[in-house]
């Protein structure tokens, strides 16, 4: 395993800038998150990582080694890619055995056969190794393109939102055991997602893109609390933060323009102000949609709240974020 | 439960079309099936009128396609032995004797040298251009594949001559490397553009795949892109052999001997007082079985080809 350093990376597509001047440092051991909505960059750090692409300018280093001029065999990196590519004139076997057949690697048949095994294991596919890799539902082909990855002993793993395809249930096992493996090897990962729960079990960090900028880069913890402008804290919480402008209630600190309010920072109680939209019992907790000052707000309360639809509220706010007009966090 | 579908045509729909399928495949199979029995007749059935479809098969076309004879003349007949076996006694039975074998099974050879040389080639090199085409960014690259396919938007032959000038001072004439390049130049045009669109169907992601499991983009190439190519590669085989195996132009301009392919040589087979039709259509019916054989064998392969691309995904 090893450490992973992106120096000032930039990176153009025609004339979109899908990468500009990007730094960042996977630790070794580490489990770092990319979040970022749709065209980031989030794919393209990958790529330019496991050297599919080319960095217009900036450094990739592999433990302090500038790789630029390696090929993607050469770098010993495992990548899952978003859209299964399971060779399909192979079976799940040939699939799974197909990187440590590599030149690079020459892996010894027998054990060739144990880690196949292994991880068919791991991923709950061993009565379909001898199936082609065109027969299989898309569940299991991601799984088989992750367990790709897993044969190998790769110094990174990078993964582009591996999980999406899955059943929720599956998604949860595969989750623990991605935490398992990387915590029991050592493991470093790179790893895009836009699931909030696989960000904050797994990752370690946390990056957040911005239309291919690194705005935060932190614990998962430090980028839900302490987000550094709206685009950073849109990317966790779950209801999504509340922005509404900061004049809507009173003690806005001087030049904020908006208001970020997470459940956490409000408590909703008997009074008048707010009116209660629609009430949503999720089981475990109830979702509340408010109506304040034509403004809307969805907050939790507590599971068996005697709120109804049309009562008025009051909402009480408790250390709330605060915004300038750029969408910059005022501390 | 009987009903109306919409998928499923009725039967008396699904009747009205296999007639008119017997029907075209009788009109289209009819010329085939007459120079295969024709190939069975003897010279006189073959050109009695009306013409004889019932008959008396006899092998005498294809012995007098394999061999050369002469007439028996008196001052041969006393050291005559018998004949040997049944190719001998059908020889013996029109008053000759067996001289030699034909040229027919060289000339048959030529075209198999010539037809799977300049098909190997031409889907060999045709791949390579294809992919190249298909996923490096070539300078100019729209109007190269123009200028291929304008290769093709003249008839072959309008440039005989230029072509027969320059196969004598390059000493290419009557060789089967002259035949082969040839051959090969005509199907390139064909090739590259019918498998350019069969990898262009080919995700990049498998490549990529494979850059990241740890081969070179050769080997990426080799292992991931030309098995799934396969059925492109077949289909693209199968165009290129039969125009390299049919081609009668070109063949009887360029070739007289050594490289002469059948086609050119089967019209020329002379038997004793006149054309000698039968052994002429079981030259030709021998001829149609490579082609054959092979189309059958691959048809699997082909009939996915040529319905390939048009379904996205």
């Amino acid at each position: 395993m090893a450490e992973i350093t992106l120096r000032n990376v930039c990176k153009a597509f025609g004339g979109h800038s899908a990468l500009k001047d990007v730094s960042l440092t996977v630790p070794d051991g580490a489990f770092v998150v990319l979040l970022g909505p749709t065209g980031a960059g989030k794919t393209t750090t990958l790529r330019v990582i496991s050297g599919l692409e080319r960095p217009d300018s900036g450094q990739v280093l592999i433990d302090g080694e500038d790789v630029a001029s390696l090929s993607p065999a050469q770098r010993n990196v495992a990548m899952v890619f978003q859209q299964y590519s399971l060779y399909p004139h192979m079976s799940v076997r040939d699939n799974l055995a197909f990187p440590l057949k590599s030149p690079i690697l020459r892996t010894p048949a027998a054990e060739i056969v144990r880690k196949v095994g292994e991880v068919a294991d791991i991923l709950q596919i061993t009565h379909k190794l001898d199936n082609r890799a065109t027969e299989l539902s898309g569940g299991e082909m991601q799984r088989v393109s992750i367990g790709r990855a897993l044969v190998r002993n790769p110094r990174i793993y990078l993964m582009d939102e591996p999980l999406s395809s899955l059943d929720a249930k599956l998604r949860s096992d595969l989750r623990i055991e991605l935490k398992r493996i990387q915590a029991d090897l050592g493991a470093t990962f790179l790893y895009v997602t836009h699931d909030q729960i696989e960000a904050m079990t797994m990752a370690t960090h946390v990056g957040v893109l911005d239309h291919g900028t690194l705005v935060q880069f932190g614990s998962p913890r430090e980028i839900y609390e302490d987000p550094v402008s709206i685009h950073a804290a849109s990317r966790l919480g779950s209801p999504k933060i509340n922005i509404l402008p900061a004049d809507l209630f009173a003690g806005a600190p001087e030049g904020a323009a908006h208001i970020g309010l997470r459940p956490e920072h409000m408590r909703v109680k008997k009074g008048t102000g707010a009116k209660v939209v629609r009430v949503e019992h999720l089981g475990d907790q109830t979702r509340l949609h408010l109506n304040h000052k034509d403004h809307a707000i969805i907050t939790l309360t507590e599971a068996h709240t005697p709120l109804k639809q049309g009562d008025d509220v009051a909402v009480v706010l408790h250390d709330p974020l605060y915004f300038d007009a750029n969408g910059d966090r005022i501390k | 439960m009987s009903g109306f579908s919409v998928n499923e045509p009725s039967r008396r729909m699904k009747w009205f079309a296999g007639i008119l399928v017997v029907f075209y495949a009788l009109v289209t199979l009819m010329p085939l099936l007459w120079i295969i029995a024709t190939g069975f007749k003897s010279p006189a059935d073959s050109i009695a009128y009306p013409p004889k479809v019932i008959f008396r098969p006899t092998l005498e076309g294809y012995v007098n396609l394999f061999t050369t004879q002469t007439r028996i003349t008196p001052d041969m007949e006393e050291g005559l032995e018998p004949p040997k076996n049944w190719v001998e006694q059908i020889v013996r039975d029109k008053g000759m004797v067996i001289a030699g074998p034909s040229r027919y099974v060289q000339r048959f050879m030529n075209s198999v040298i010539i037809g799977f040389g300049s098909t190997f080639l031409s889907v060999f090199l045709g791949t390579l251009a294809a992919y190249a085409f298909s996923r490096f960014r070539v300078p100019i690259k729209d109007d190269l594949l123009f200028f291929i396919l304008s290769t093709r938007m003249m008839p072959p032959i309008a440039v005989a001559i230029p072509i027969f000038l320059m196969f004598r001072q390059l000493g290419l004439s009557d060789t089967h490397m002259g035949m082969i390049l040839l051959y090969t130049a005509v199907n390139l045009s064909l090739s590259v553009w019918l498998l350019k669109g069969f990898i262009d169907e080919i995700p990049l992601e498998y490549e990529e795949a494979a850059l990241i499991d740890g081969y070179t983009r050769f080997q990426a190439f080799y292992k991931v892109v030309l098995p799934q190519a396969m059925t492109g590669i077949a289909s693209t085989a199968i165009f290129c052999l039969i125009f390299a195996w049919n081609e009668y132009a070109f063949a009887v301009l360029l070739t007289s001997g050594e490289a002469q392919t059948a086609p050119p040589f089967i019209p020329t087979i002379i038997g004793v007082g006149g054309q000698d039709w039968p052994a002429v259509a079981a030259g030709a019916s021998i001829f149609l079985l490579p082609v054959m054989v092979i189309t059958i064998l691959l048809r699997k392969h082909l009939l996915r080809g040529i319905t390939f691309g048009a379904v996205r995904k």
